[in-house]
């Protein structure tokens, strides 16, 4: 019976310290100090909110730089994150079904989008979904190789394009941890001249 | 490569302090906080030198994790009238059967997660209900390992130190201090932390995009540094805004290891000889290394299938750009080896050989590095078996730490090591051949509502969400993560419907309390022994040869036990890819 009387004791202890103090107190020191990583460090532009410049959004349009593909709900969807757990062997992730495009599918899109030839290989990132469906980045060749056709959409020289891509390019912690990426949004809001 | 080798240095870096702060927590020379500690103490109605016996101690574990596992239960199925829940959640979404597996999942440290957290919990049910397990879970298994070397250091003695004491100086002295600051360490680097509710933009291309945030870099801390791996977001850490950027990662994984780590540093210290702690680490190092390695060595291989398509080969399915191969190859080697089972990466799109190595690192028993406290139990119950077949190859009564290792000793290791066997091996070949049609008992109990379409009628291979070879996998894996208490998962699988998660439940309930009770009752046996002194014959257990010995012994309890089930999964899988089928 003493045990039992601790156990309950240290579980309304657990509820009350570690349960509800101390995530108000992260919530109320981070709100002072680190308000706009704490609210989930959105973009904005003219006043209006635009983006969370860590969560991934969907591009269509020939003349911005398209993302890697998403399973999150039906694509980027940010309240729903997700990857597609589709095995390497599983037909539906090579050759996908009538709502799924697979890897094959993928590549040519990309492929006739970017006028490649049958000799280019094309980078992995492109035609594969990550893990949380809302990857803010793509890999800095896939970028590269999308400047062509953003130039040519908007009329811009290539090298322009290129040096945007350049600037909004990360590098990894340190130079060790991680890979080189280019974050996508931050690469359109340049395009299209916002500033932020 | 660089990034593996980069990784094991600052954490080896890191075992020595975190080892000797660790011994001050749980030798009680630490005394800052005793203003706090004696009213709890008073509260509790314990003493600071309390001093119980195993069969005391396992009470106390019992206990505790049956009242705290039915107050998770309560508040989940009550979180509808509960505050702080601005998307209106309710009991509709948490039906008995998935409380139960929940609650079951967070108190032993597990947080196996067969719901889609952003569309099912209020933020009163992460926070609360969830996450108190974090620090709970935690502090139980540090506290277990801590009573294990008690009885391996004492001798003559009756008791193992007191499982309450234990509980508070670990949450106050070792959780709340690393917490608070490492929270403040995640926010900074993009982890939102607010109450408010998703919050709805208009992307660049004018789509609407509803953004989900929380509290959730308190709940990330704790998350990893206690090994328990739920995550706040379905995507886990691979969410953006649970692990928003390498720096984070990098963190995180040290996160992970550093208790586990400084954990064999403290054992080598309090049995009086810190190469015996070095020993283990050794062995522990080793693996990690070469698990590691093979992981990321198959992940870069990549799959053949996509060259035909003229891509590059290295496998970017469900993994994140920021982190890359290696960062996500390492990720899976760490939260395996651990109990942890964060993921940064989906390990059910890994290639065979990639995603073999976690479920290896499972079905070891989470013994390289491990789960906070449980993986230096774990290890131990290997060590005893070790200096047994050791002792059988040279016909010598065998001795660990000076202590002889008698019958009992064995026969509770063999206790733990068969349980969890039986566990998952029994429940993933149940979950390959059994039918359970709609009006079966277990889907006609009262709550037995159904999240989605009908899954879970039928065949439970009827749920996996790829066939042949791999779907085999996800059904292994689940039953593996939840009987090691791991939490991670081939997460294709859908696990929200009763017969998955009652099975499941009980398979976390399994993994847990068979090994925690063996444990003690080792640790009990063991304190009341003398210590003999070493002699010629002694097998020495702070060498090189022990370590590789352990090593040894780890890899054929794996090896032996669970080779005919993996040739079903992922060996086979892997033929088929490298045959190009």
């Amino acid at each position: 019976m003493k045990q039992l009387r601790a156990a309950i004791v240290l579980t309304l202890f657990f509820i009350l310290v570690t349960g509800l103090a101390f995530p108000y107190f992260v919530t109320f020191v981070s709100q002072k100090a680190l308000p706009l990583q704490a609210n989930g460090s959105m973009i904005e532009a003219n006043g209006k909110v635009v983006g969370s410049s860590l969560i991934g959004q969907g591009f269509a349009s020939p003349k911005y730089l398209h993302p890697r593909p998403s399973a999150a709900g039906n694509g980027y969807d940010a309240n729903n994150s997700s990857g597609t757990n589709l095995g390497p062997t599983n037909p539906k992730l090579l050759e996908g079904d009538k709502d799924f495009d697979g890897v094959k599918t993928l590549a040519e899109k990309y492929r006739k989008e970017n006028s490649l030839s049958e000799s280019d290989t094309i980078p992995v990132d492109a035609v594969t979904r990550s893990g949380s469906g809302l990857d803010p980045h793509i890999s800095p060749r896939n970028a590269e190789l999308q400047a062509g056709r953003i130039a040519k959409e908007r009329g811009m020289s290539k090298e322009s394009v290129l040096a945007i891509i350049h600037d909004n390019t990360e590098t990894p912690f340190v130079g060790i941890f991680g890979d080189a990426r280019v974050n996508v949004l931050k690469v359109n809001l340049a395009l299209d001249g916002i500033r932020i | 490569m660089i990034q593996i080798v980069a990784y094991f240095l600052i954490l080896l870096v890191l075992t020595k302090p975190m080892g000797i702060y660790l011994t001050k927590v749980f030798d009680g020379s630490f005394r800052w906080l005793s203003l706090v500690e004696k009213p709890l103490y008073a509260l509790l109605g314990v003493k600071k030198d309390d001093d119980q016996t195993w069969r005391q101690y396992a009470v106390g574990v019992l206990a505790f994790s049956a009242v705290s596992m039915v107050a998770t239960y309560a508040l989940l199925r009550l979180q509808g009238m509960l505050p702080l829940n601005p998307q209106g959640f309710g009991s509709s979404q948490m039906p008995a059967h998935l409380a139960f597996n929940t609650a079951a999942s967070f108190t032993t440290n597990t947080n196996w997660q067969s719901y889609v957290p952003e569309t099912t919990l209020s933020y009163f049910s992460n926070m609360v209900a969830l996450a108190i397990h974090n620090w709970a879970s935690a502090a139980v298994g540090l506290a277990v390992a801590v009573a294990l070397v008690r009885g391996l250091s004492r001798r003559s003695a009756s008791g193992l130190g007191s499982f309450w004491v234990d509980m508070v100086r670990g949450t106050l002295y070792v959780f709340l201090p690393m917490c608070l600051v490492g929270a403040f360490v995640y926010v900074a680097s993009g982890v939102p932390q607010t109450f408010e509710a998703p919050k709805s933009i208009m992307t660049l291309e004018g789509v609407k995009q509803t953004i989900a945030l929380g509290p959730v870099a308190s709940q990330e801390i704790i998350k990893q540094l206690g090994t328990n791996g739920g995550g706040f977001f379905n995507a886990n850490s691979a969410h953006p805004f649970e692990n928003p950027t390498p720096f984070a990662d990098i963190f995180t994984k040290l996160l992970i290891f550093v208790i586990p780590a400084g954990l064999t540093y403290m054992f080598g210290r309090m049995v009086g000889n810190v190469r015996q702690g070095w020993a283990v680490f050794a062995a522990m190092s080793l693996l990690f290394l070469t698990g590691a390695m093979v992981c990321n060595s198959a992940e870069q291989a990549g799959n053949p299938a996509f060259a035909k398509y003229g891509v590059e080969r290295a496998n970017m399915e469900g993994k994140e750009t920021r982190f890359g191969i290696a960062g996500s190859a390492l990720f899976a080697t760490i939260t395996t080896d651990a109990s942890c089972g964060a993921v940064n990466s989906m390990h059910d799109s890994f290639t065979p050989l990639g995603g073999l190595v976690p479920l290896f690192n499972i079905l070891t028993g989470e013994v390289i590095f491990g789960g906070v406290g449980a993986g230096l139990y774990g290890m131990l119950i290997f060590a005893i078996l070790a200096v047994f077949i050791a002792g059988l190859m040279v016909g010598r009564t065998p001795e660990y730490l000076g202590k002889k290792i008698g019958r009992f000793e064995v026969q509770m290791a063999m206790v733990a090591v068969l349980a969890m066997a039986a566990s998952i091996l029994f429940m993933s070949a149940i979950g390959s051949v059994k039918q359970f049609p709609k009006e079966a008992a277990i889907n006609t109990l009262q709550g037995s509502v159904y999240g989605g379409a009908d899954t879970g009628y039928g065949p439970m291979t009827g749920n996996t969400n790829n066939p042949g070879a791999h779907g085999f996998s996800e059904i292994l894996y689940a039953f593996t993560s939840a009987t090691g208490n791991n939490g991670s998962a081939f997460a294709g699988i859908t696990a929200n419907t009763p017969i998955y998660n009652y099975m499941l439940g009980f398979a976390m309930m399994i993994g847990r309390f068979f090994v925690i009770l063996p444990v003690l009752a080792i640790a009990g046996n063991m304190a009341r022994k003398k210590i003999a002194p070493a002699s010629a014959g002694t097998f020495p257990t702070d060498s090189a040869t022990f370590s590789f010995l352990l090593v040894g012994v780890v890899l054929i309890v794996g090896a032996l036990t669970f080779f005919p089930a993996l040739a079903l999964g992922p060996v086979v899988e892997h033929l088929q890819m490298t045959g190009g089928r």
